[in-house]
């Protein structure tokens, strides 16, 4: 299935793109795509314990399983203000 | 209309802001603006902050913390404004403006989602400084 994650700030930077469409397996949750997109881009690994989740514009826990066609930004560290 | 919230790109107008929210009915009106700080790192001076924000959902954030607030105080009318892209020092990168019939109850809403907005909101800043580099905020760091 087709999950559309969307990054910001710091970890957009660091992977050089604003969304990633990414193919994963049926009935991962939202930390182990995080896992998976950090296997392809190292330089992430360092901001997953920090990050957030939300799907399809709610914050969910990171246990949360994905649908296909389902919206996931991984969120750091919010500084708005 | 009693509820102005936006997310922006360019300069906060706060007169815009007070004209908003001011009603016969009000005995208060309390206003915050948020603005870019002044620092220093050794030679390097801070010129600017750089917002962006998950629009989509920080403009739900912030219509579900006004809500929040009208369940807790008599708000009369109230705005929330946040600008993204560049804000230079001195500027305004946000603005929350509220009018209820007594001044405590405008006080207490305006810092309630102010730090509510700081909170949650899907929103961040990166730090411009005058050589040339740039540090996105975390503010647990």
């Amino acid at each position: 299935m087709t999950v559309n994650v969307k990054l910001f700030a710091a970890l957009r930077d660091v992977v050089g793109q604003a969304a990633l469409s990414l193919d994963v397996a049926e009935g991962r949750a939202a930390a182990q795509i995080a896992e998976q997109i950090a296997e392809k881009y190292p330089q992430v690994e360092k901001y997953l314990k920090r990050i957030a989740y939300a799907v399809n514009q709610e914050y969910v826990p990171g246990t949360t399983v994905l649908k296909d066609g389902d919206e996931l930004a991984l969120i750091p560290p919010v500084s708005g203000g | 209309m009693t509820q102005w919230i936006e997310i922006l790109d360019q300069r906060l107008d706060a007169s815009a802001a007070i004209a908003f929210v001011s009603a016969p009915e009000a005995g208060g009106i309390a206003v915050f603006l948020g603005t870019t700080r002044a620092e220093k790192n050794g030679a390097s001076d801070l010129l600017a902050l750089d917002y962006e924000a998950y629009q989509e959902m920080a403009l739900k954030q912030l219509i579900e913390l006004a809500q929040q607030a009208r369940q807790k105080w008599p708000i009369l009318k109230l705005t929330i404004l946040h600008r993204i892209g560049r804000v230079n020092v001195g500027e305004p990168s946000v603005i929350i403006a509220v009018s209820t019939p007594h001044r405590a109850e405008s006080f207490e809403a305006c810092r309630w989602l102010i730090d509510g907005l700081k909170q949650q909101a899907t929103i961040w800043k990166k730090e411009i400084w005058s050589d040339g580099t740039g540090r996105w905020v975390d503010p647990h760091a």
